[in-house]
């Protein structure tokens, strides 16, 4: 793979003497699609909250387009959450102008005037592409839970993040609004030549939306000491058109009881 | 046969039930008044409502030939005017250090203990303290009221701030707002209807710290007033004084609650946690 846009070089974290990742070494290939699947406690969540920047590697180095990764949450990283993404203060039309304030005006974090407007023109075209427009002055709690996520991609995109990172974005929603935010992701994906990460526990999700499946399991298990080994991406499927269909060692992954912590 | 538990009352049922305890209690006192007074023509201790009328129009209907004022708009602008400024103070410094120490874990680290070292004191115990620093003129009665809320306010609105998901704070990050932009835009807006209802909270102490120190220093206040003409058994005045202060603590509570749902709605939101 020339010229990744994420490299992990021999990751590692642990907690004391409890051992989350080992020996993470991957690379995320520029506009890819990854879905993360594996049991509860298998340091997906945890693999997603290095990249953020949530914490920092134990060991090991984590490089984004070539340079290191700064060690908290910056704006060439987009995220959304399961839940509580979104700004319960601001109106949906706010909550995407946010990071254009933010960037426009360091000292009172609001435009006004002239800029503000070309702000919220540039947010009421980002809620256009998400099917918000008719929601545009509505508070989040007057929102859908599918709604709340739409408006919450469409905050994490305006900023045009090098990688937008999803933890379990739909993991939270009816079935039917599901098939709707996957058509949503997908398109934007596409549209955009997004570079995406998505952690999922859904693992018909991970394989229709993503082009490369990362599995993150335990390699070795010690039933005496099960903390002191750690986890890493114990299968790497790339997708193609046609092999759209979960392999049967990935489905028993999923329905594996999670691993004794 | 419906369970207790079960039986609501609707709404012309819940006026009435409401109604009957505090009618009962007025109706009580009638009789219990009348029985004295039959008794004792000139009785004090449970006063008619005509001896308060009159008391009332004394105090609050004509001026007082030595001071040149209204007596009761006297007491009442004085106590407004330290109770304004002592929950002014509060709530300024509480807005400000409730939201660094729920948002900055150094600050938190530094001055948490502190301040909780400071809001186990009973604020009542430090007056003398502060009438000796401060004298006995206003600027005790004031520090009384500040010092007396401005702890539980502190650490409410702290661990208020403190609250809000760590998912929205790496979300706004994410976003690239700075620790200022974040305080600003995130955290004080937030914080705002947070703010309002632990200073309604903090409305009864308030008075209660208030009256305390009008009672022990002053030469005019609502608290002064009742505790002057205890001293003559004057239950006509300090009945209608005593619902003169609950009405003006009604009507400030129903202000803030209306501020908090006219300025930040989203609070009140249908679903709003």
């Amino acid at each position: 793979m020339s010229d990744p846009i994420l490299s992990l070089r021999d990751v590692w974290v642990e907690y004391g003497d409890k051992i989350v990742l080992e020996k993470v070494s991957l690379d995320i290939a520029r506009g890819s699609f990854v879905s993360i699947v594996g049991p509860s406690g298998a340091g997906k969540s945890t693999f997603l909250r290095l990249i953020i920047g949530q914490e920092a590697p134990t060991r090991g180095h984590i490089l984004l387009d070539g340079a290191p990764l700064t060690p908290e949450p910056g704006p060439e990283r987009g995220v959304v959450f399961q839940r509580y993404s979104v700004f319960p203060h601001l109106t949906a039309i706010d909550n995407v102008a946010f990071a254009l304030d933010c960037a426009g005006s360091m000292f009172l974090g609001r435009l006004y005037g002239r800029r503000r407007k070309a702000a919220l023109e540039e947010a009421g075209q980002m809620l256009e592409k998400v099917g918000l427009s008719d929601s545009r002055d509505a508070y989040p709690a007057q929102l859908s839970g599918g709604m709340q996520q739409r408006l919450a991609i469409a905050q994490a995109l305006i900023r045009r993040p090098r990688i937008l990172l999803l933890d379990e974005p739909f993991g939270a929603l009816d079935p039917g609004i599901r098939l709707d935010m996957h058509a949503l992701i997908d398109g934007l994906w596409r549209e955009h030549g997004l570079t995406i990460l998505m952690v999922t526990h859904d693992i018909k999700e991970a394989f229709k939306l993503g082009d490369r499946v990362l599995a993150f399991d335990k390699r070795r298990h010690d039933p005496h000491a099960p903390h002191r080994f750690g986890s890493s991406a114990v299968y790497d499927f790339p997708l193609t058109g046609k092999n759209r269909r979960p392999p049967a060692e990935i489905l028993a992954l999923g329905a594996r009881e999670p691993a004794a912590a | 046969m419906r369970r207790l538990v079960n039986i609501r009352p609707g709404r012309s049922g819940r006026i009435f039930l409401g109604a009957a305890p505090l009618l009962l209690v007025a109706l009580a006192y009638l009789v219990a008044s009348a029985a004295r007074h039959s008794v004792n023509p000139t009785d004090k201790i449970l006063p008619s409502p005509g001896d308060m009328w009159a008391a009332w129009q004394r105090m609050a209907m004509s001026v007082d030939p030595v001071t040149g004022a209204v007596p009761l708009i006297a007491d009442t602008l004085a106590s407004l005017t330290r109770l304004g400024l002592g929950i002014g103070i509060a709530t300024g410094s509480t807005l400000v250090l409730g939201l660094v120490l729920g948002l900055l874990p150094i600050v938190r680290a530094t001055l948490g203990p502190l301040v909780a070292a400071i809001a186990v004191i009973p604020p009542i115990a430090v007056l003398p303290v502060l009438f000796i620093v401060m004298g006995l003129g206003e600027t005790a009665k004031v520090a009384l009221i500040a010092i007396g809320i401005a702890p539980f306010m502190v650490r409410d609105l702290a661990s208020q701030v403190s609250a809000i998901p760590e998912e929205q704070m790496v979300k706004a990050q994410t976003l690239g707002a700075s620790t200022w932009q974040i305080a600003l835009r995130l955290a004080l807006p937030q914080a705002m209807p947070k703010l309002l209802k632990g200073l309604r909270l903090s409305l009864g102490p308030a008075w209660v710290f208030l009256i305390a120190a009008e009672a022990i220093a002053s030469d005019v206040g609502l608290g002064y007033r009742i505790f002057l003409v205890r001293r003559y058994l004057a239950m006509d005045v300090i009945l209608p004084y005593v619902a003169w202060i609950s009405l003006l603590a009604v009507m400030m509570d129903v202000t803030l609650a209306w501020i908090s749902r006219r300025f930040f709605p989203w609070d009140h939101a249908k679903g709003a946690e």
